[in-house]
């Protein structure tokens, strides 16, 4: 049998052209393949969103300054925001989830392959689509350009009187083709986890990465599918005269609101939950200790899934639903903010008594919880509805999301990626390049993101090309500015170093992190049919008891 | 040696962050709006700001609290549990969970919670449940793309972009209510210092209320996407005294001054499209897309904020709208020199 | 490390998981679910709020002929699903011909419905409030009841063609399960829009 990889050309000698490769790659069901294609994909669109996000700090850098016209940056924040969230953060976590998964579970592909395939192709051409905007679309202001309408695309802005042209429809259509993408892969995680665990791996056994994930696809099942429903209202109210949200009819602006924060706000647990994946995995693994408090972990997960379908509203604290409506949504996301503390206690926990190595992976997690809990208690703040009066739809709420996806899902995922890495390629990293990487995009997330909490405490609403000066946000609007740059370096770093190591890495082995989960039981990187023999196992870390058969983990769980 | 220095860097480069953040929040905690012409949200001087502010200062403190005692601990262990270097290669002892710790931190955290709840139940009840006194005076506030219209029912008046309302005394209150509306997108209207935005949406009224404590002019801006020209639909809101406030109304009720012979810029005015969308009270121009322009030189600014009323600004506005608010919904008038000046000339009478 | 070092014979262990096509069809019908949900929730909010043309009471009655088609259905490819287990091809064939045949009077029924509506009462989707949730509700269930008998039909050319064997019938259920959810969405409907809503 031939032990084709990812990685390695074939082995039985003969020479394949450049088309059959691609050709393997355009076709395959594999997961770990496609796995990496989604990854790649990511990697392109956040580089694209990241010039986006430096267009517009560029113009925010002084008061009435002229870099670009209002149209340009207001289809700048539209994309830059629709892309990070859809074709990035979206993409590279079922990426990791879909390589990761049956590894891990000690199965030999997710439970449709076909399905996976369909997932990514879809999610692949939604992107193109949205970007196709740019040369596709009659906007309102002559030939072919983006969506202007902000990512949450609110009624009546989207209506035919106020987005003449076509931007609008590729935002719609973009999402609702990538949507079916996302929906059909968490079809795919869910009855992964649940159908193809290896024998003995029951539910209470597996890693918490599958459970995240688990929850995360049962988010992705409830929540994405409102948005489509949203969606197909919108495109109705467009092309068939419908007046889902037409006020002149007597439609309803906030009904788009809600259908649409019903998707946003369990959407942004949908991008987290594979972050606290990512924590829950390196950071026992670097301390040398199991985590603390599994059985909490997993019911603190569940509890965090259930519970953010009922926060939405908190979206909407200015838009007049009245006190008593207001006072039930400061309740409940106030309660989310229990299960989520309790896990930042297990993680530390987990460090606790332990022998912790600063490796680059561990520093990500390191700096992850210090900024999530940073952008926790901001969010806490926030939902203490009066003070979200002042602080909601100005770069107070942008500080805090952009802590919560730069500083806590991305220093995650890079955290993911250098951990993996070795997996995933059978080759080892610069860990010099990797602390170059993590102290470079460290200084530059906190002056960016740390500074920006200050515009919005004095009175900067978001979406804004300009700015007036004399109102004492000019200062920090350049500081926010320069620390784009220091992040750029460490992305720049960060993609070099993954090239160089790929190329001219040091062999990994297929366990170079003396870990204990299954992924570690097999090359690297796993061959196509990801293990010889499907392990049984007998504890959540089948490799701690390998590694020490006299003092096995089933002993004590 | 990378691995203690590395963790010694770490932990001073995250003590800097950590200082870095306390100086600015000290910074940014002093009202920098002493001056009238502030919008910081730590300076309020209306009641809903003031009771946001006092909610604001509970709230720091709490999470302040929890911030530091959870970094402490991260600290802590990132310190003193690293890896030392004469690390004898044996796994530490692996602890699975505690259920009494468990306990500790879901029981503390709920605890935190409902009190932060209750304080900030009060307050939701406190500005959106307030009793309404017979002497507040009642403003309907409209948005558009891109300006505010604002009129006074009771009063008799329509004006435009700038607002006008009296000071209110704590011992006598007369504190103002706006009825938000919208004609088309949805807008959201922001003074800081006056009170917590509240949006302007199409058919879904909205109302708040303010009763600002000292006089002087207030700044604030939309603060919903509403299109192009979001950012420069901008607000300005004059508290004036009492007898300052009655003679302010009192002009803007009457309509035009027309001199005997109407001048040419009046008859560019009403022979070009100016009348299809502004209003002129006393004349035939009655139009209601864009600003009423009755007592325009009463205003300070034009385009909602954008430039300042001068001849020079409203000239160029109506010459070419774009090179100061490019995207707003006035049309550049194709007018010649001679035109445009007398028409400017016009619109200079109109106070 | 290999993996063959934590193998353990089978016989020592009994492990039975879910099917995943019953999984995965069921994570889809909880998709489906929601989707239906939002619009019956926008039909639910829009109760009464048409500002001017015909209302549900004005032009709705309720299609109880049609709905029995539907709901019988459910019944008739339970029966074809038994008979396959039984080997019973004949009747499993049978059955399912007239599952697809109730479903396809359904499908008439709303037609006819929609017909009506159109040209006799002058409503359509974009007229008023009613229109728009009317036939988006209506109409997105009449979607997946075509995707439904797109599939049914299939099965029933493979049966035709004798392809459609015993081993099959954990397939059949599973697309069983989705004609089910078809059917329940429409008992939702129904009351929205024929009880509820007039």
């Amino acid at each position: 049998m031939s032990t084709e990889s990812i990685a390695w050309p074939s082995t039985t000698g003969e020479s394949r052209s450049f088309v059959d490769h691609l050709h393997e790659w355009i076709t395959t069901v594999d997961h770990k393949r496609l796995g990496i294609l989604y990854i790649v994909y990511a990697l392109v669109f956040l580089v694209i969103g990241g010039v986006e996000a430096t267009v517009m700090r560029i113009q925010l850098i002084r008061p009435h300054n002229d870099f670009v016209s209002p149209q340009v940056f207001n289809r700048m924040f539209t994309m830059h925001g629709t892309t990070m969230i859809f074709f990035v953060a979206m993409p590279i976590l079922f990426g990791f989830a879909n390589y990761l998964i049956p590894l891990m579970i000690g199965a030999r592909d997710m439970a449709f392959p076909r399905l996976n395939a369909f997932g990514f192709w879809m999610t692949a051409f939604g992107g193109l689509l949205l970007y196709f905007s740019l040369v596709g679309a009659n906007g309102l202001y002559g030939a072919g350009n983006a969506p202007d309408v902000g990512w949450f695309a609110y009624a009546p802005l989207t209506s035919q009187t106020f987005s003449v042209g076509h931007s609008t429809d590729f935002w719609t259509l973009a999402l609702l083709v990538s949507g079916f993408g996302s929906i059909g892969t968490a079809i795919n995680i869910v009855a992964t986890v649940l159908c193809l665990r290896c024998p003995g791996m029951t539910l209470a056994k597996m890693p918490l990465f599958a459970w995240l994930n688990l929850v995360m696809a049962g988010l992705v099942i409830l929540a994405v599918s409102p948005l489509t429903a949203a969606q197909v209202m919108l495109l109705l109210d467009r092309y068939l005269g419908a007046h889902f949200f037409d006020t002149q009819a007597g439609g309803s602006a906030v009904i788009w609101m809600h259908f649409f924060w019903i998707f946003g706000h369990p959407e942004v647990y949908v991008l987290v939950l594979p972050a606290f994946a990512f924590a829950s995995e390196i950071i026992p693994v670097f301390s040398r200790k199991a985590i603390f408090g599994y059985p909490v972990m997993v019911g603190a997960t569940v509890a965090i899934g259930f519970i953010s379908m009922s926060v939405w509203a908190h979206h909407m604290f200015t838009v007049g639903m009245g006190a008593n409506v207001n006072t039930f949504f400061v309740i409940s996301t106030m309660a989310i903010a229990v299960p989520t503390g309790i896990k930042i206690f297990n993680w530390l926990a987990t460090m606790w008594g332990g022998k912790i190595e600063f490796k680059t992976p561990m520093l990500f997690c390191i700096a992850f919880l210090f900024q999530f809990l940073i952008a926790g208690l901001t969010g806490v703040m926030m939902s203490a509805a009066p003070f979200d009066w002042q602080l909601g739809n100005s770069y107070f709420v942008v500080a805090h999301f952009h802590y919560v996806i730069v500083g806590g899902i991305l220093f995650t995922l890079f955290a993911a990626f250098y951990y993996w890495f070795p997996k995933m390629s059978g080759k080892m990293y610069s860990e010099t390049l990797g602390k170059l990487h993590f102290w470079l995009f460290l200084i530059g997330f906190h002056l960016t993101f740390d500074f920006m909490h200050i515009p919005g405490l004095l009175g900067m609403p978001r979406r804004i090309y300009t700015y007036e000066p004399g109102r004492g946000w000019d200062t920090w609007n350049s500081i926010v500015t320069i620390g784009v740059f220091f992040q750029a370096a460490g992305i720049l770093v960060f993609l070099g170093n993954l090239l160089w190591s790929y190329y001219r890495g040091k062999d990994a082995g297929s366990d170079p992190w003396d870990a204990w989960t299954l992924e570690w039981s097999t090359n690297s990187p796993p061959p196509a049919y990801n293990f010889h023999l499907i392990p049984t196992v007998k504890s959540r870390r089948p490799l701690w008891d390998l590694k020490h058969p006299d003092d096995p983990d089933w002993k004590y769980e | 040696m990378l691995q203690m220095r590395s963790s010694m860097s770490r932990f001073l480069a995250q003590t800097i962050v950590l200082l870095f953040w306390c100086a600015v929040a000290v910074w940014a905690s002093e009202p920098k709006g002493s001056s009238p012409d502030g919008t910081n949200i730590f300076a309020p001087a209306s009641t809903p700001a003031k009771s946001i502010f006092g909610l604001s200062l509970f709230v720091l403190a709490v999470t302040g609290v929890i911030f530091l005692v959870v970094f402490a601990l991260l600290l802590y262990c990132v310190v003193k549990f690293r890896k030392r270097r004469n690390d004898d290669g044996r796994e530490p002892p692996q602890v699975y969970g505690s259920n009494q710790v468990e306990l500790a931190w879901t029981v503390i955290p709920v605890l935190i919670v409902v009190a932060l709840f209750m304080a900030t139940a009060r307050v939701i009840a406190t500005v959106q449940k307030a009793a309404r006194p017979d002497n507040g005076i009642e403003v309907i506030a409209i948005g558009h793309q891109f300006w505010w219209e604002y009129r006074y029912p009771a009063l008799g008046v329509v004006t435009a972009n700038e607002l006008h309302v009296p000071v209110s005394d704590d011992s006598r209150p007369t504190p103002t209510f706006i009825k938000l509306l919208s004609a088309d997108t949805d807008h959201s209207f922001w003074i800081p210092r006056l009170a917590g935005k509240t949006d302007l949406i199409p058919n879904h009224p909205n109302s708040m209320w303010i009763d600002p404590h000292e006089t002087g002019v207030y700044l604030g801006q939309c603060a919903q996407y509403c299109g192009t020209q979001h950012a420069k639909m901008l607000l300005r809101v004059y508290v004036q005294s009492q007898d300052e406030f009655d003679r302010w109304i009192q002009e803007q009720r009457q309509p035009a001054t027309v001199g005997n012979a109407v001048s040419q810029g009046q008859r560019i005015f009403e022979t070009t499209a100016c009348i299809n969308c502004h209003t002129v009270a006393g004349t035939v121009a009655n139009g209601r897309f864009g600003p009423d322009l009755t007592h325009l030189m009463s205003r300070d600014t034009i385009a909602a904020g954008a430039a300042k009323n001068t001849p020079e600004n409203l000239r160029q506005w109506i010459l070419n709208p774009a090179a100061i608010k490019p995207g707003s919904l006035m049309p550049a008038m194709q007018l010649s020199d001679p035109e445009l000046d007398a028409l400017t000339t016009y619109l200079e009478t109109l106070r | 490390m290999n993996t063959a070092d934590l193998t353990l014979p089978k016989t020592e262990l009994e492990w039975r998981l879910p099917s995943r096509g019953r999984v995965g069809m069921s994570a889809l019908i909880a998709a489906e679910a929601a989707i239906f949900t939002i619009f019956v929730v926008a039909y639910l909010f829009y109760v009464g709020k048409s500002l001017s043309g015909p209302t549900p009471r004005d032009v709705l009655s309720p299609p109880f002929f049609y709905t029995f088609c539907l709901l019988s259905s459910s019944l008739t490819i339970h029966f074809a699903s038994r008979s396959l287990r039984r080997w019973s091809f004949r009747s499993f064939g049978a059955w399912w011909l007239v599952t697809i045949t109730l479903g396809a009077i359904f499908l008439y029924g709303t037609a006819s419905e929609w017909h009506r509506l159109i040209y006799r009462d002058g409503l359509t989707i974009s007229t008023n409030l009613f229109g728009t949730t009317y036939y988006s509700l209506v109409g997105l269930h009449g979607f997946h009841v075509v995707v439904g008998l797109a599939c049914l039909g299939t099965v029933m050319v493979f049966t035709l063609f004798g392809a459609v064997k015993q081993e099959h019938a954990e397939r059949i259920d599973v697309l069983s399960l989705y004609w089910h959810f078809v059917d329940a969405v429409w008992i939702v409907v129904f009351t929205v829009v024929y009880v509820i809503g007039r």
